[in-house]
């Protein structure tokens, strides 16, 4: 008799969805479930599918087309942009998320991704669904058109880095704080080709927006997949979503093999900012309080939650902004919004003197709401900072939590949150 | 066999810098993107590259992005391969996918504006104007097949699903 070997997270689903004792450097052909594009890669998705004489989409009800990087759209092209994947929404049956539904990453999180599911999105952010214990990775247009049509793609399953998290953060510090920390570790290629596999009681801790939050940047630091294990937390959020149903316990064996595990005490780590013009330029944040801030940027896939927003508000209650610095605040979806509206914080944010924008990427990807102007300082709640990334390439870009955000607005330069609460 | 001229850049060169988000609203419009590309790395490269050059970079060229353009207009630039010491995924991958010819070598033997013979059967990088040889890493089996038609949907075209 031969025994089948431990597997991690990744190797368990991918070999699930091929039918395949699938280990790591196996290529598989998988069954995809979730597939989507965004209004900057969908164009080109939509005419190499076309181009390879598609004429029907194999899963329409989990194919979506999202109106969300350049939403409400800034000009006649990307207009004709829009109108294109409108059309082909209708064409193919497959889901429309309009202009201000919001950020793709956060609605396959909210009403599309469950446990064991294969997620391919072209977008490289797709990793973010990796929280259910997904395998979600980004592709280019033409792979995900092909995954579309065919309802599967290939993959190389990837060794897996095992991240093991315990202990309590500081006060002050947050997911975000851990996963700068972890990138400045391991570096923006240090798991390029890579499986990052969290676990450990801080994780086990953590609720879904935190665990969003980190597995969305694991592609900064080179990975295909961020993976977490399902538990309780993921059934009791999949309830609350009234998906409960879709709910099945994904864990790795206790015999998996990892290429390399990295032990993280959370309680040494202190609220940490990526610097200009690379994610993994990390800095403590009470090491930059000289710089100047011009504009703040609070939203998008990474940490544009409610938990994000709630954050922000109980900083930023009572107090406004500094007169230097403009606060800009996009909600990651339509649903964020009017649960920040229900809970009060919007009031909070805008009585601290920031401009609220529709949800969407906004000021993320340097297409249009917020773009900075020469030798200005942007510190974003996004995941990325390289030159050029927010639309003028002659500006500078900061990464750090949404505490950090807020109490910055307030100081007008780098401060960490727990100097203004 | 491939010849060309490099063209130096260093590591970390991100899809922003191959295809600033600032141009997004050209990506439906390719040609006029392509006047672009790597802009931000090297604002001289679009009209300095010739048909058959070479993009010869450091380490985790194309991070970033999942934007295709990016290794669609390199292609179209005329750019008949990028050499780098090593790739980010998804650069890799939709740079096979479109049919651009990624390697995977010791950059450091060549220099800016070095004369290059690449022999992408062989798997070697003849430098013609230090006269080094050196070997890439080759393209994986499953890749290479979809780059031997020339990119995914001409695959897809032949062969109606993957037979990877």
């Amino acid at each position: 008799m031969v025994l089948a070997m431990g597997k991690t997270l990744v190797e368990k689903i991918l070999s699930d969805k091929s039918d395949k004792d699938a280990m790591a450097g196996d290529i598989v052909i998988a069954k995809v479930d979730v597939a989507f594009v965004q209004d900057g890669t969908g164009p080109l998705a939509v005419r190499q599918f076309d181009e390879a004489g598609f004429a029907k989409v194999a899963n329409p009800d989990k194919t979506i087309l999202f109106l969300d990087h350049a939403a409400p759209s800034p000009n006649k092209q990307l207009s004709n942009d829009h109108m294109l994947l409108r059309q082909f929404s209708k064409n193919t049956r497959v889901q429309l998320s309009e202009v201000g539904e919001g950020v793709c990453h956060q609605i396959v999180a909210e009403n599309y991704a469950v446990p064991g599911d294969v997620v391919v999105g072209a977008d490289s952010h797709t990793v973010t669904a990796g929280a259910f214990a997904a395998v979600a990775t980004g592709m280019g247009s033409t792979d995900i058109a092909v995954a579309m049509a065919l309802g599967k793609t290939w993959f190389r399953v990837p060794g897996t880095f095992k991240i093991v998290v315990n202990g309590s953060f500081k006060k002050g510090v947050y997911p975000k704080d851990l996963i700068l920390h972890l990138i400045g570790m391991i570096g923006a290629d240090g798991a390029t080709y890579k499986a990052l596999e969290f676990g450990g009681d801080t994780i086990d801790a953590m609720p879904i927006s935190g665990r969003l939050t980190i597995a969305n940047m694991a592609v900064e630091a080179g990975a295909k997949m961020g993976l977490f294990a399902s538990d309780e937390t993921t059934k009791a959020y999949l309830v609350s979503q009234r998906r409960g149903g879709s709910y099945r316990p994904i864990v790795p064996d206790p015999d998996a093999i990892y290429e390399r595990t990295i032990e993280i005490n959370a309680g040494t780590i202190e609220p940490t900012v990526s610097k200009p013009h690379t994610v993994d330029n990390i800095a403590l944040t009470r090491e930059l309080a000289n710089i100047e801030v011009q504009q703040v940027f609070m939203g998008t896939c990474t940490n544009g939650r409610l938990s994000d927003l709630a954050v922000a508000a109980s900083v930023l209650e009572g107090k406004t902004r500094s007169s230097d610095t403009r606060l800009l605040v996009a909600p990651a979806s339509k649903k964020v919004l009017s649960d920040a509206i229900a809970a009060g914080y919007i009031q909070v944010l805008l009585d601290a003197g920031a401009a609220i924008m529709p949800p969407g990427c906004a000021a993320c990807v340097g297409v249009h709401q917020g773009i900075l102007g020469d030798g200005e300082v942007c510190l974003s709640t996004a995941n990325r900072n390289f030159k050029g990334r927010m639309g003028n390439p002659n500006s500078y870009i900061y990464l750090a939590s949404p505490a950090t955000a807020a109490a910055t607005a307030i100081t007008g330069r780098i401060t960490d949150p727990r100097e203004v609460v | 066999m491939l010849k060309g001229r490099a063209h130096k850049f260093g590591s970390d060169i991100s899809t922003d810098l191959i295809a600033p988000g600032r141009y997004f609203h050209l990506r439906s419009n390719l040609s006029e993107l392509t006047k672009h590309v790597l802009e931000d790395a090297d604002t001289e490269f679009a009209s300095k590259v010739a048909i058959g050059d070479f993009v010869v970079a450091g380490n985790n060229f194309g991070l970033g992005s999942s934007r295709e353009h990016a290794p669609i207009i390199i292609k179209m630039a005329g750019v008949a391969a990028v050499l780098a010491k090593s790739f980010s995924r998804i650069f890799f991958r939709n740079a096979i996918n479109v049919g651009l010819p990624v390697l995977i070598c010791d950059t450091d033997q060549i220099d800016q504006s070095d004369e290059l013979e690449v022999g992408l059967a062989t798997g070697t990088v003849k430098n013609l104007t230090n006269g080094r040889n050196i070997i890439f890493n080759r393209i994986p089996e499953a890749m290479l097949k979809i780059l031997d038609e020339g990119g995914l949907v001409p695959y897809i075209k032949k062969h109606g699903d993957f037979k990877l």
